[in-house]
């Protein structure tokens, strides 16, 4: 059971290690932050419009719970794939050469960066959400 | 992979490289190709980046000296308590005009004026992808800038605070002209911030020598393609926002009129969308400098290079989450800014990564005492001040207690004066020496930073308390006795000994011009700029495009110097007299063609003055001037495009030296044009989005919208915008067809789809008219019925300019300028086409669709 498991891991951060990592990619965990965070707003600015003021929050509550651990989940595939580029073999440290090998990683360690920030951004911003009671 | 001296061998046509005769020939060559043009007005025609990177600095440096000197008459006004020196109109236009010349005219043009100046040699590229672009965006911005800043010889300036708040500047009545001046001046200068973005971004993304892949950029340059990207999404809001306010003022829509419907909060929103990361657009390029400057001075590589990376990228993200900061206190759910407080602290992460980053190189090298670390140190002292008062008003129950007080002044002078001034400064002392080849001196420099360091914080320091003890900002004078007159002379004279600083700054470089030539690479730098040679300022930039292994090829590369300079590595020559770039792959920098880049012209020059004229003429209401000059615009432009782009080169591709034969022609996503039309239209989309975004915040404020139908109010149906779209979207299908026919070498086939393309956008942009037009809205009496009519003339606005480009598309298919291969023109019309149907679509959904759900 264990060896399987530990194969299963091999295969997946192969997998994650032929991926085409580019620009795009890396900024997929800050955009994945813009679009929790513009949720979130939008989402509770128009319920307190159209609820009034004294509504309460936690008829919203659940969604942006949701929309939290969605963000919180895809930040971490972004993670991983980011953190197995991090790890192509090939090139003596201290990897800033102008090879494949470096370009790769280098990408994927600023990747792994980002998503980390990313991941305790969103956090951030699900906390007033958690710790506020209405709408005043 | 280092140049080969038997590369001769196996290119058996490639010039020998060691005779100096052969050398002596290829610059010859390329001298002749470079050169500037001459005479009283023609140099003015320049379109070289360094030209055009040295009049813009200049400008910018300009402004700043001017806006300082507004500054200084304030602090003048505000020494004594009951001053009279000038009176309270006067001193709204002063702190109006100082803020947005700040912002608008020196802090963000002099990022893209250094950034045209030292990038092509950061990368090693003989100039920027668009050189006419550039100057075009030059001389817009300098006829943008003196029309706004000269407004003040005229009391005539803006006086609504920069930041133009309805409605006191909706309002005629109350604001005058000078609002007007404000919004059509400075979305003119925006125009030209877009215009240096565009290039900026397609000459960091495809213009890097080759082997410069991602992991081996200059830290400048990916601080300039972060900013340039900021810009895309930060101006558009702006425009849109700038759109909105003028079409108020001079037609009466009422979109910031509460008794209409509109509300004065959607240009709070609009204007800090671009406002808040616009302190990060000025505040990022100057820690580029630093990052540049530091590994210099520390005689190392820059520690923690991903670490910047991620600093650089998270920053411009995250700076889009705080714009509301600027709103706490109009009254909003306490929900909504916690939101906007949590990204507010969040961004303090990135930006300390930066910081600490600059610290530790400092620490592991060896560090050389210098001018420029010299306003580096003191520059972060300050900036870190500023950025835990930053902290400080990120908690909105403390920003309640200082919002619009002197505290907030405090607060943002530290963040941009210790985040932008002085790294400028620093960066003046590091990069003088590349751009006249003279150093500045030292001892004027160390006196210069004294006077300014003491200075500012003489100044600045004591109006955090002057705020906390409740004197608000933009008040032209108080009264004795409130405690804070002492404070505030203390401020007056800080400030004075701070110009008393800049003014030794402007006699050092007065007096460069009589001081001797320094060496070359005179801090022992290791990137690529310091190529440049300090006697021979050379036009064409590098002698050869270099072959780069390392982030500090000079320090790293064996031999690399004289392997230019003898011209070893590509385009060591000039053979076709044509000015020409290595275009290469976005992510490993692999060659992929050779881009020839435009010559000097006078036709820049005038799209920008015919187009200024337009903004000007329309900000006194002279419509039939500003209509002429409209068509002026129109045709400069076409003749610009007409006769200088997408040339069929007279072979299909060239040795470009080291036995490399590339291509001298690209089309599609391989080409720089396209790439500058994807980002143009990013940033279009962006403004389009904004006014989506305007429709859908009155649909929140409203209990009702749309609002009942009463006459003049009732929407367009969705019939209408129904047809509209699908006319589009069979102008679109038409463009794809004509791409696919002259592909496959059917010209005729192409030409008529194009025709057919040309009538169907043409009508698809009528209809769109029709819709809003038939049901007789009244934009004046509803803002329902305005932003409807906004929605329609966009698009409508859009497909007419669809229209020009199918129709310019066709005339260069009948011209043969557009062949099957050469396909560049009708790929960039089919990649606006793609955008426009999308727009379409969304208007058909918002304006035909949405009402029927709401």
């Amino acid at each position: 059971m264990m060896r399987r498991d530990a194969s299963l891991i091999a295969t997946w951060l192969e997998r994650a290690q032929r991926y085409r990592y580019s620009l795009w990619t890396l900024v997929a965990p800050p955009s994945i932050w813009a679009a929790h965070f513009l949720f979130c707003y939008v989402f509770a600015a128009i319920h307190c419009a159209k609820a009034g003021r004294l509504a309460g929050l936690a008829a919203i509550g659940v969604e942006i719970g949701l929309a939290t651990v969605t963000a919180l989940g895809l930040v971490g595939i972004c993670a991983f794939v980011a953190w197995a580029q991090s790890r192509v073999e090939g090139d003596p440290p201290p990897h800033h050469e102008s090879t494949d090998e470096d370009r790769v990683r280098f990408l994927g360690v600023a990747g792994l960066l980002l998503a980390g920030l990313s991941a305790v951004a969103i956090v951030f911003t699900a906390l007033p959400a958690a710790l506020i009671g209405d709408c005043r | 992979m280092s140049p080969d001296p038997e590369a001769a061998v196996t290119n058996p046509g490639a010039p020998d490289q060691d005779d100096p005769a052969v050398r002596r020939a290829q610059e010859a060559r390329l001298r002749a190709v470079w050169a500037p043009p001459k005479g009283v007005f023609l140099r003015w025609t320049d379109t070289n980046n360094d030209a055009i990177g040295k009049w813009y600095t200049l400008a910018a440096v300009a402004m700043m000296l001017f806006a300082g000197t507004l500054a200084l008459v304030m602090r003048a006004q505000l020494a004594i308590p009951d001053n009279d020196l000038v009176s309270a109109s006067t001193y709204n236009q002063l702190f109006t005009l100082h803020g947005s010349t700040m912002m608008f005219l020196f802090a963000v043009p002099i990022f893209e004026a250094v950034s045209i100046l030292i990038l092509p040699a950061l990368l090693g590229a003989r100039d920027l992808p668009f050189p006419r672009l550039s100057a075009f965006g030059f001389w817009s911005f300098a006829i943008g800038g003196m029309f706004v800043a000269g407004s003040i010889f005229f009391d005539a300036a803006p006086d609504g605070g920069w930041f133009m708040y309805p409605p006191l500047a909706t309002e005629p009545s109350q604001s005058g002209i000078g609002a007007d001046i404000w919004m059509l001046g400075l979305s003119f200068v925006d125009v030209s911030s877009i215009a240096a973005a565009v290039e900026l971004i397609v000459g960091v993304l495809k213009c890097r020598p080759p082997g410069m892949r991602l992991n081996l950029m200059p830290l400048y340059a990916w601080y300039v393609l972060v900013v340039a990207v900021m810009i895309l999404f930060a101006f558009p809001p702006l425009i849109a926002g700038d759109i909105l306010f003028e079409l108020e003022r001079i037609a009466d829509w009422p979109f910031f009129d509460a008794a209409r419907g509109g509300d004065s909060l959607l240009w709070q929103h609009l204007f800090w969308i671009f406002g808040h990361p616009e302190v990060y657009i000025i505040f990022l390029p100057s820690i580029a400098i630093f990052a540049m400057v530091v590994p210099t001075f520390s005689r190392r590589h820059l520690l923690g290079y991903p670490w910047v990376v991620l600093a650089a990228i998270g920053t411009g993200f995250l700076s889009f989450g705080l714009w509301v900061h600027h709103m706490f206190a109009t009254g909003m759910p306490a929900l909504s800014q916690g939101f906007f407080s949590a990204a507010s602290e969040a961004v303090a992460i990135p930006t300390a990564v930066q910081i600490f980053t600059l610290i530790a190189t400092v620490w592991a090298g060896e560090l050389v005492r210098s001018t420029p670390m010299l306003f580096g140190a003191g520059a972060l002292a300050i900036f870190v001040i500023g950025g835990l008062t930053g902290v400080m008003v990120a908690v909105a129950p403390f920003d309640w207690q200082a919002h619009d007080t002197y505290f907030i002044v405090a607060h943002l002078h530290y963040v941009l004066v210790g985040g932008a001034v002085m790294p400028l400064f620093g960066g003046l002392y590091y990069y003088w020496p590349l751009v006249t080849g003279k150093k500045l001196s030292d001892r004027l420099g160390r006196i210069a930073f004294w006077l300014m360091f003491v200075g500012f914080n003489v100044g600045f320091f004591p109006m955090h308390v002057s705020g906390l003890m409740g004197m608000p900002r933009r008040v032209y004078t108080y009264p004795a006795g409130l405690g804070i007159d002492a404070l505030n002379l203390a401020s007056t004279a800080g400030a004075f000994l701070f110009a008393a600083g800049v003014a030794v700054i402007v006699i050092d470089l007065c007096l460069s011009p009589r001081r001797p030539h320094s060496p070359r690479n005179p801090w022992s730098a290791g990137t690529l700029e310091w190529l440049a040679h300090p006697k021979s300022q050379e036009d064409w930039g590098v002698r050869s495009v270099p072959l780069i292994e390392s982030r500090y090829p000079i320090w790293d590369q064996p031999a690399f110097v004289r392997n230019v300079d003898e011209g070893r590595y590509f385009l060591a020559d000039a053979e076709e007299g044509k000015r020409e770039l290595v275009i290469t792959s976005v992510l490993d920098a692999k060659p992929l063609h050779v881009h020839r880049v435009a010559t000097p012209s006078v036709k820049p020059m005038l799209a920008a003055a015919t187009l200024g004229g337009v903004f000007i003429a329309t900000t006194y209401h002279g419509y039939l001037i500003a209509s002429t000059l409209a068509i002026a615009a129109f045709v400069t432009i076409v003749w610009w495009l007409w006769t200088g782009t997408s040339v069929i080169p007279e072979k299909p591709a060239k040795h470009a030296g080291l036995g490399l034969v590339l291509p001298l022609h690209a089309t599609g996503p391989a080409s720089s044009g396209w790439w500058a039309m994807f980002i143009t239209m990013v940033a279009d989309t962006v403004a389009f989005a904004s006014l989506v975004f305007g429709y859908f915040y009155y649909w929140t404020i409203h209990a009702q919208f749309p609002p009942a139908a009463m006459p003049g109010i009732a929407g367009p149906g969705w019939r209408w915008p129904a047809v509209a779209c699908a006319l589009v979207g069979a102008g679109w299908l038409a463009t794809l067809a004509a791409r696919q026919a002259n592909g496959r070498g059917f010209r005729a086939g192409a030409c008529g789809a194009l025709a057919l393309a040309a009538l169907a956008t043409a009508a698809g942009g009528v209809a769109g008219l029709a819709g809003p037009w038939h049901a007789g809205l009244e934009p004046q009496a509803h803002v329902y019925a305005a932003i409807v009519w906004v929605l329609a003339s966009w698009v409508a606005a859009h497909a007419a300019l669809g229209t020009v480009m199918q129709i310019y598309a066709l005339a260069r298919g009948i011209a043969r300028h557009t062949t099957g291969e050469h396909d560049g023109d009708l790929r960039n019309v089919t990649l606006y086409a793609h955008f426009l149907a999308l727009q379409a679509l969304v208007a058909f959904a918002v304006t035909g669709v949405f009402p029927a759900l709401a």
